[in-house]
């Protein structure tokens, strides 16, 4: 799972840094993902995994970090 | 108690080509995720045109979470609009959490100023916000007398 969120961020995130280079629990936000790069993770996600993000879900710390971002599909893939 | 008056300010800017990749790649439910109806009608006209307005609506929606400051579950995007007004200038409505939190913060009245240039679209956003004294954060603005001086 971790890969294909990664791939994601590597995509859509907007991130001025390598992906790999940013740990699991690494701020997304502080490594400069914007709020709209974060609506494009959002909706990609969806894409991958054939999941909808409740509006419960949206808020910032849900795509805050790969581990939140892991915990978040834990959840919904799960439910 | 004393009430008081108090200023928030929030800005963002967003790269218009990011939004027209969002919609090329999403697109209804990009725009419908994010965007209201009334927000979508009043972005019309060619591609370019219509992208640099959703983008200065996001940067509207982003500068306007700044300033409701959520301290967890942030507002749905649709729940902060904005409104085109005949005359042409626009305003900000909201509703559901968003309100909730405007409310919460003694936000009376907001005041946006949308603007593009380039492929870069920015808004500011402004709230008064009237709120018992302990509430209101003195330091962000600074009580001046007569001749604009700090007291």
């Amino acid at each position: 799972m971790d890969e294909r969120i990664r791939t994601i961020l590597r995509e859509y995130g907007q991130l001025p840094l390598e992906v790999d280079k940013i740990g699991d629990d690494d701020d997304l936000y502080q490594a400069g993902m914007t709020s709209h790069a974060s609506v494009n993770v959002m909706l990609a996600l969806e894409d991958e995994f054939d999941i909808e993000f409740p509006e419960a879900m949206l808020a910032k710390g849900t795509f805050e970090s790969v581990a939140a971002i892991r915990t978040a599909l834990g959840e919904l893939i799960g439910a | 108690m004393r009430t008081g008056t108090a200023l928030r300010v929030g800005a963002d800017v967003v790269v218009i080509h990011q939004v027209a990749e969002s919609v090329d790649r999403f697109g209804a439910r990009y725009l419908e995720r994010v965007y209201t109806e009334h927000e979508l009608r009043s972005c019309t006209g060619s591609p370019a045109s219509r992208n640099a307005s959703l983008a200065a609506r996001f940067a509207a929606k982003e500068a306007t979470i700044k300033v409701l400051r959520p301290r967890d579950h942030q507002p749905d995007w649709r729940s902060v609009e904005v409104r085109r007004d005949a005359g042409g200038w626009c305003t900000m409505a909201l509703t559901g959490h968003a309100a909730a939190l405007a409310d919460q913060a003694g936000i009376d009245e907001l005041a946006v100023s949308l603007t593009h240039e380039g492929d870069m679209a920015a808004a500011v956003v402004v709230a008064l916000c009237h709120a018992e004294d302990e509430t209101i954060d003195h330091g962000a603005l600074p009580a001046l007398d007569a001749f604009g001086r700090k007291n």
